[in-house]
């Protein structure tokens, strides 16, 4: 039993302070595992909005600390963020177990771990971010500035609430921006904790600030803004599309966007088996399958079609599903009562459409937003469950014959998120790596992720890459500085 | 010239740390009764007193560049024990590190380290020569094998390990720094203040680096798919200075660790301490054995098995110029092992007429006199324009004459001693050769103490292109000025010299500037400013003054090597 004690702040975080929303109104947060309420958070909006941006919009006027701070003082900040979340990671993981539905092994060992290693990257990253200097034409010496944006919007998604927020600030902050964060209206908790770690770290006030509160509201303040310079967000295609949007009939602010994804994973006859179906679970089970990366759309070479179905049924089946805080369980709720109807939805319209249900298939449990781990195999390109994100534990296997075919159906999509290959010929491996329209291709590999690699879509699934060095364009504007100088020489 | 009247048995305290403040190893102040000029000195009077927040006040106010953080620097008591007899203080081993553990020299032989402001044997180190050189490349090429734990370890974990380390550092910051101090001879305040600052700072920025440094996917013709891969040279033998001890390991180890080499590290025989007390720290961060190796001992026989070995992939050396021909020689005549040198200098400093006058004095005191005059960029010509000549130098004099000379553990203190006997006679010997050849010797010219190897601060005018103190370095404080008319003819004069280290120009007017910056042969070119470092900006020289570069991203390239990988593939794709 965790107290409500626990949960704390449930303020909106703004100059380094702890604020009432101005409306007066709050919102209720709930643990998906058993549907009950666990705490209120106040509910920012456009008002909350306005004071996070002119707080921010302070904290970046030139002259501020934030701005004649050392770009090496950033990293240092942002190392001791690191080691703060490193010091609370118990805490933080638990708010994502909680409100999350996540897996409280996962949540410590797989999402706090990336969060602190997302901090270091960027940390080192902030004194590294070379501009240049241009051999141009003429009498001229030109260089370089790659200046922070400004005020960056910032719009996180629910599955990975704490990960994505770093991704966000992280790049953010080594790049020298302000942010205004909204951190989704289901999982605020450890959002509004980092925001005590912020201020505890030493970021200056207006630098970070975080409003809770919900998209249609807060999240369309934030994307409409006229003072806000940049947007990032994370989530559905659907909202991308309104972001986008927005930004181009408020002030053309710069977009980057995370989205949904359909990503096929291409299985060869000659492929590891064990590896494959491994992977390839894991691929599409993955926090219940919230996953924007999940493989949800699997090829499976004609030779070995049965056999993989086999033992992915099985390893499907191996499923203890529970708690999210208790050990030995495998599998928690979906995130919310929404998501569960949707999913559920789904997979009526799979058994519909002619696929066949392997497993699974219905909700479990008699609370909580629990779905069976289901497998559907003859599954076609044209079925709903083969062209829609489910975002859920929903696996579609599809069956292939050549190289030729799989490449043309697994980029007939709008998505490009992600793909995998699995095979062991040298040839097919780069001849997928270079074919598949995707952000990201794994070969004999899935979901691996770090903080050094890009990551981000083709086509719908987004604009722009986030981590890596790539990540870092995203946040900063070049300036170009030309000086008239008397006589140029080599 | 001002000087520490530092008197062993006065009361007033001036100078002298008291006990309770952390006395040196030695039984009475270092430094102290100053000879000549420093009886003159008695005009500061006594009641000087000096309690610990006017020494704080103090080191804050000290001539340094940058000082970490916006708040005045809070300076630690020096942690050297408690008690005269402090020998014992050195608690830590004086022995090669070789695979995390500590070793005796193969010949058993040991040497004595120095402290410079007394001249005494500070203690006995483990000399190692050739035998432990060996033995020491071994441990690397174990260290480097492929599938060892430093092989296979994830780029961001060295990443950690470095970091680890540079908060070891920090942690021992005060202790380190008096160790520096009392081995080099190096003001207190400067050790704590500026290189421990710069070390922690450098080791951090190439911790950032170990997983960013990037290879490239290559557009080659054809159906190929092509690749680099930054891969780590191998076994770097590393030869470090003694003017700047701990700052230049750092600068030597952060980029050959962030890149995943392995390192036989000769320090110099002047300087051991601090040096070996980071190999207890690299082993406490969880650096695998062998990974960093050191090893203390001479130049003709460690330092010539590091440059001339068969088995070490890279050599990289900092010192003077002609200890760098034979480096490269000995790379050239054993492996072609690949080299990298930070030698020597003698960089022009620029001052133009237009000019802030005030800020253009204290600059260039300070690019020469920084510690003791013993830095390769230091600016030791400086060319003043004709119609501010006068007035320049009259105030650079001035400015020498107040510098405070003396025991290095006073707060107070701005110079303390040359670090050898050889180096303060070689000085001594530069300063008569001046004399001789017709400069103009306005203040200085001696030793300063009756005891240690301290040295006047001297300055010469009216100095010709063609003296022995204008074309040597001198690594003394010993501050050349030199009159010019017109830009042109000073960007000659400026670039005329085997070096090509460093260089700066003082003026208000950004064609000068420019223009000045551009034309001038040297690795470093600072505009109304000097000795500006950080780990993010690249540091080498042209011509004589070395090969390469150090910090910055410029300094990874020497540790890696390039691999390209190319995969024939059935069809090429955009």
């Amino acid at each position: 039993p965790l107290h409500v004690a626990l949960f704390r702040p449930l303020q909106i975080f703004i100059n380094n302070e702890w604020h009432d929303s101005i409306s007066g109104k709050k919102f209720p947060v709930f643990n998906p595992a058993t549907e009950e309420k666990i705490c209120e958070v106040e509910e920012g909006d456009k008002a909350d909005v306005d004071e996070a941006v002119k707080a921010a919009r302070k904290a970046f006027e030139l002259g501020s600390t934030w701005r004649t701070m050392d770009a090496s003082e950033r990293g240092r900040l942002l190392n001791k963020l690191a080691d703060l979340v490193e010091r609370d990671r118990l805490i933080l993981a638990t708010m994502e177990t909680v409100d999350g539905g996540k897996l409280f092994s996962t949540a410590y060992l797989m999402d706090l771990g990336a969060c602190i290693k997302t901090l270091r990257y960027c940390a080192g990253w902030a004194d590294k971010i070379h501009g240049r200097t241009v051999p141009m034409d003429g009498n001229f010496f030109t260089f370089t500035r790659h200046e922070p944006i400004g005020v960056c919007g910032q719009i996180i998604p629910w599955n990975f609430p704490l990960v994505m927020l770093i991704w966000k600030i992280a790049p953010a902050l080594c790049c020298g921006n302000t942010v205004v964060v909204k951190p989704a209206e289901q999982t605020p908790l450890s959002a509004l904790y980092m925001g005590s770690l912020i201020k505890e770290a030493g970021f200056p006030p207006g630098v970070v600030n975080i409003v809770p509160g919900f998209g249609p509201t807060a999240g369309a303040a934030i994307s409409h803004h006229m003072d806000i310079d940049k947007v990032a967000f994370t989530g559905s295609t659907e909202v991308g599309k309104l972001i986008k949007e927005a930004a181009g009939k408020s002030n053309l602010k710069r977009v980057t966007l995370e989205l949904g994804g359909k990503s096929p994973n291409i299985i060869f006859a000659d492929a590891d088996l064990d590896a494959a179906v491994e992977f390839a679970h894991i691929g599409l089970f993955y926090h219940q399958g919230q996953c924007c990366i999940a493989g949800s759309r699997i090829f499976v070479e004609e030779p070995i079609y049965d056999e993989f179905v086999r033992r992915s049924i099985e390893r499907a089946k191996k499923y203890t599903l529970g708690d999210p805080l208790k050990p030995g369980v495998q599998q928690g709720p979906q995130i919310d009562k929404e998501q569960f109807k949707k999913i559920l939805e789904l997979i009526e319209s799979g058994k519909k459409e002619g696929a066949k249900l392997e497993c699974g298939g219905g909700p479990w449990g008699d609370k909580g937003y629990f779905i069976q781990p289901t497998v559907f195999s003859n599954v076609t390109d044209d079925m709903r469950i083969a062209k829609e994100e489910i975002f859920g534990p929903v696996q579609q296997i599809m069956k292939f014959k050549t190289v030729d075919e799989v490449i043309k159906r697994a980029n007939n999509t709008t998505y490009g998120l992600a793909a995998a290959v699995f095979t062991k010929d040298i040839d097919k491996a780069l001849t997928f790596a270079a074919a598949l329209q995707a952000g990201t291709v794994w070969v004999n590999c899935y979901s691996a992720l770090s903080a050094q690699c890009p990551f981000g879509g083709f086509k719908m699934s987004g604009n722009g890459r986030e981590m890596g060095e790539y990540g870092l364009h995203e946040y900063t504007e070049v300036k170009t500085v030309t000086i008239k100088i008397p006589q140029k020489n080599s | 010239m001002a000087v520490n009247t530092l008197r062993k048995g006065k009361g007033h305290g001036e100078g002298r740390l008291s006990a309770e403040s952390g006395p040196l190893f030695q039984e009475h102040p270092v430094g102290s009764p100053v000879r000549g000029a420093a009886a003159r000195q008695s005009s500061r009077g006594p009641g000087h007193s000096f309690p610990r927040g006017r020494a704080q006040a103090l080191g804050a106010s000290l001539s340094v560049q940058r000082v970490p953080g916006e708040h005045q620097p809070k300076l630690p008591l020096i942690p050297l024990g408690s008690g005269s007899k402090a020998q014992p203080c050195l608690a830590f081993s004086l022995q090669i590190f070789i695979n995390n553990e500590w070793h005796d020299a193969v010949s058993k032989k040991t040497f004595p380290t120095i402290n410079p402001a007394t001249g005494e044997v500070i203690c006995q180190v483990a000399e190692g020569d050739k035998a432990d050189v060996d033995k020491a490349v071994q441990a690397a090429k174990a260290a480097f094998q492929l599938g060892s734990p430093w092989r296979r370890m994830d780029a961001s974990h060295r990443g950690k390990l470095l970091n680890r380390l540079a908060d070891l550092i920090e942690r021992d910051r005060a202790y380190l720094a008096a160790l520096e101090t009392l081995d080099n001879g190096k003001p207190y305040a400067i050790s704590y203040l500026v290189d421990l600052d710069m070390v922690v700072k450098c080791l951090r920025y190439f911790a950032g680096w170990s997983d960013k440094f990037h290879g490239k996917t290559i557009p080659l013709d054809g159906d190929f798919f092509c690749y680099t891969r930054h891969e780590p040279v191998g076994v770097c033998g590393q030869i470090i200075p003694w003017n700047f001890p701990l700052l230049m390991q750092a600068w030597k180890l952060g980029p050959a660790l962030a890149t995943g080499n392995v390192v036989v590290m000769k320090v110099a025989e002047q300087t051991p301490l601090s040096a070996l007390y980071v190999a207890n720290l690299i082993k406490e961060a969880g650096f695998p054995p062998g990974v960093v190796n050191i090893i203390p001992g001479y130049g003709p026989t460690a330092g010539a098995a590091i440059s001339s070995h068969m088995d070490i992939d890279k050599v990289a050396f900092t010192g003077s110029t002609e200890v760098g021909h034979l480096i490269q020689k000995a790379a050239a005549e054993s492996n072609l092992k690949r080299v990298t040198l930070e030698l020597g200098g003698k960089s022009p400093n620029i001052i133009m007429s237009d000019a802030d006058m005030d800020w253009a004095v204290d600059q260039a005191h300070f690019a020469l006199f920084f510690n003791q005059g013993q830095c390769c960029c230091a600016g030791s010509r400086t060319y003043v324009q004709e119609d501010v000549y006068n007035e320049f130098v009259e105030r650079s004099v001035e400015k020498a004459k107040a510098r405070v000379v003396g025991n290095p553990f006073d707060f107070k203190t701005e110079q303390g001693p040359q670090v050898d006997e050889e180096q303060f006679k070689k000085i001594l010997g530069y300063i008569s050769t001046g004399q001789r050849e017709g400069a103009k010797l306005l203040c200085g010219g001696n030793p300063a103490a009756d005891r240690g190897y301290f040295i006047q601060p001297t300055v010469f005018g009216d100095v010709q292109d063609s003296m022995t103190i204008a074309r040597e370095e001198i690594f003394g404080p010993v501050m050349q000025i030199l009159k010019f008319k017109t830009i042109e003819e000073v960007i000659e004069r400026a670039n005329d010299s085997k070096y090509g280290l460093a260089a700066a120009v003082f003026t208000k007017d950004l064609d000068k500037a420019n223009f000045v910056s551009q034309s001038l042969r040297a690795g470093t070119v600072w505009i109304n400013c000097y000795d500006v470092f950080g780990a993010q900006a690249p540091f080498g020289g042209y011509k004589a003054s070395g090969n390469g570069r150090e910090l910055g991203e410029y300094g990874l390239e020497a540790y890696v090597e390039v691999k390209n990988v190319t995969i024939k593939i059935p069809q090429k794709n955009s």
